[in-house]
């Protein structure tokens, strides 16, 4: 059997994700990198709460007078409804409905680019403003940790897209379910990361 | 090979009763966002208030946390069946996460 097998909506198994040898092995691979990344993000947590507000003396940036909760409010929205996004096109995925697949996963890679977007112009404000890089020991915390996260945002987009175009004439078939699936796992992680960087950065952040 | 598999052409009952435990499933998941929109609103809602911090800070934390399980055990199907052993990596990540958090707020001073 070869990996261009059809399938139809009736021969389509439950968990495709997981039907083959190779399915099998980029799930657990998957979920392990996913516990090293948890691991990578607790470093960059445990620095910015170390380092919060610390810096040179008379140093002019603290987090309660530099966030502001509308725009984080909106980016954190639109993340939230980008997974539920993604749900719905392995929702469509398990069904064995490609087009629906692809059109869901469009949707999702258009939400993550618009909190992308917000992000940027975010940092371009606080660049504006004065708050750079160097600034102090906090502001580094903050940028290599808030922008961990927008980089894992741009790859996961980039990881959609890539998908999307290669398979866009294929179809599902057992070679490419998983790693439809693996992506969507990817996204789903990343916003579990946005939750506490709202949390823990901006809303403890803006009461000080 | 590795991309070998059991081909089960299923009959219609079967595959209906598929369908609808898919369909029941998803339904479950717009539930489980609902309430993570509501969670979300709560901690942004405490903040924009301006409760006392001893007040806000343990909530919203609860509420970061329980919106993180939802997103563990429901969208990424954690309590699935063949989940055993990534339950047990993720587990130790956290662990591990939890420890490095708690080592670096405590013995970094400025």
């Amino acid at each position: 059997m070869d990996i261009n097998q059809k399938y139809t909506p009736q021969s389509w198994p439950d968990h495709p994700e997981t039907a083959t040898m190779e399915g099998k092995n980029k799930f657990i691979g998957f979920w392990l990198l996913l516990a090293a990344e948890t691991v990578t993000f607790a470093t960059l947590f445990a620095t910015y709460l170390a380092l919060k507000d610390k810096g040179p003396s008379g140093m002019e940036f603290s987090a309660a007078g530099l966030f502001e909760l509308p725009l984080v409010f909106a980016m954190t929205m639109i993340l939230l409804t980008s997974s539920l996004t993604s749900v719905y096109a392995m929702y469509h995925m398990k069904n064995h409905n490609f087009k629906a697949m692809q059109a869901w996963l469009g949707i999702t890679v258009l939400l993550g680019a618009t909190f992308l977007g917000l992000e940027i112009y975010e940092f371009n404000h606080y660049l504006h403003l004065g708050f750079g890089f160097t600034n102090s020991a906090f502001s580094s915390a903050f940028y290599v940790l808030v922008g961990t996260h927008g980089a894992h945002v741009l790859f996961g987009l980039s990881w959609f897209i890539a998908l999307m175009l290669r398979n866009a004439k294929r179809g599902l078939n057992m070679y490419n379910a998983p790693k439809f699936y693996l992506a969507s796992l990817y996204w789903h992680f990343i916003d579990v990361v946005w939750v506490f960087i709202f949390t823990v950065v901006y809303l403890m952040g803006v009461i000080g | 090979m590795a991309h070998d598999t059991h081909i089960h052409v299923r009959t219609q009952s079967e595959f209906e009763y598929a369908k609808k435990k898919r369909a029941d499933e998803m339904k479950g998941h717009l539930a489980t966002f609902a309430i993570m929109i509501f969670l979300t609103l709560i901690a942004f809602t405490m903040v924009a208030a301006g409760f006392s911090t001893y007040l806000i800070v343990p909530i919203i934390l609860l509420m970061a946390g329980i919106q993180v399980i939802l997103q563990l055990y429901y969208f990424m199907h954690l309590s699935g069946k063949g989940h055993g052993m990534v339950a047990f990596f993720l587990f130790c990540g956290i662990f591990v996460a939890f420890i490095t958090v708690l080592a670096l707020v405590t013995i970094v001073w400025w």
